[in-house]
């Protein structure tokens, strides 16, 4: 367990290249997710203000 | 029997050109394409890193292939998507090609970053250098610009989406010369990088257990996109065409 951690020495570039790939996939399924939710919630408000008019 | 045929394509082309429609269907697939991703992913990564063997010059430092290669090809493989989409909204004017143009930009460049952050990590203890003014690695920071590019315009004419979008699609079209030259780089200048390893024609050069994750992660990077893309792109038809009627029918709806 130890040496697949160690990467044969390499560990700070190998895991520093998976960790970005996750982190950068996590930020953008969460900020595609909080765009659609804005998104939603804008046209129900829009739909509001239409409706009350 | 043959007439049949052309009419299902055709009424397909006409169903994913309407927004509703392409809105109904790419629903249906949203929750496969992030499962199969995950899935692959997973597989993928544990065959690279645990599974693989060793290479004999560089050790284990040469798994970051396995996040930089897929990066790589997927980079180009977004743009390449992303070019045709701007083309067909220049010609046709087709909003689901707009979408699908405005969706793929925020992914694309995500890719394109973790390509040149991965290469610079596999750079530092192969080259001895994190970054060189060299045409492989100048051309993918281009593509990079292109892809900020295309987002900076669309945001730009945030009071007229069509318009924007167009704008975009130009920029779009226009970077699309950027591929063959990412592709062509290491033949026509001499460059720190290595060559080609992995061709679809001819022989790649490397072996099956090594090859094997990579291809597994071009296959879920591929779902990945698919996913972002599509999901992108509903949400941008929901905002675009926020006062028709069937947008209003999806989001007064409680499921969603």
């Amino acid at each position: 367990m130890n040496e697949f951690l160690n990467m044969g020495g390499y560990a700070f570039y190998v895991w520093s290249s998976v960790g970005l790939f996750f982190i950068t996939m996590l930020v953008d399924f969460i900020s595609l997710r909080v765009k659609d939710k804005t998104v939603k919630r804008n046209i129900k408000s829009f739909i509001r203000r239409k409706n009350n008019r | 029997m043959k007439k049949q045929r052309t009419n299902v394509i055709v009424r397909l082309y006409h169903q994913l050109g309407s927004p509703p429609s392409f809105y109904r269907i790419s629903g249906y697939f949203l929750k496969w394409l992030l499962l199969i991703a995950i899935i692959l992913t997973g597989i993928g990564l544990y065959d690279g890193l645990v599974l693989a063997p060793a290479d004999y010059q560089q050790g284990d430092s040469f798994r970051i292939i396995y996040i930089h290669v897929p990066m790589a090809w997927m980079s180009m493989f977004v743009y390449a998507i992303m070019g045709i989409a701007a083309l067909i909204a220049i010609i046709w004017r087709m909003k689901v090609a707009e979408a699908v143009l405005i969706a793929s930009a925020p992914i694309g460049a995500w890719f394109t970053l973790i390509t040149l952050v991965t290469g610079s990590l596999w750079g530092k203890p192969m080259w001895g250098t994190w970054w060189e003014w060299d045409a492989r690695m100048t051309s993918e920071l281009i593509l990079l610009f292109l892809y900020i590019g295309v987002m900076a315009t669309y945001t730009a004419f945030n009071d007229d989406s069509r318009k924007a979008a167009r704008m975009a699609a130009l920029i779009a079209v226009v970077g699309l010369v950027n591929l063959p030259i990412i592709h062509f780089s290491v033949k026509w200048w001499s460059s720190i990088h290595q060559g080609t390893t992995v061709s679809i024609m001819g022989e790649s050069r490397i072996t099956w257990e090594m090859l094997r994750p990579l291809l597994t992660m071009a296959v879920a990077t591929k779902f990945y996109y698919g996913y972002s893309m599509l999901k992108r792109a509903r949400t941008y038809l929901l905002e675009t065409e926020q006062q028709k009627r069937w947008v209003h029918d999806i989001v007064e709806e409680k499921k969603s």
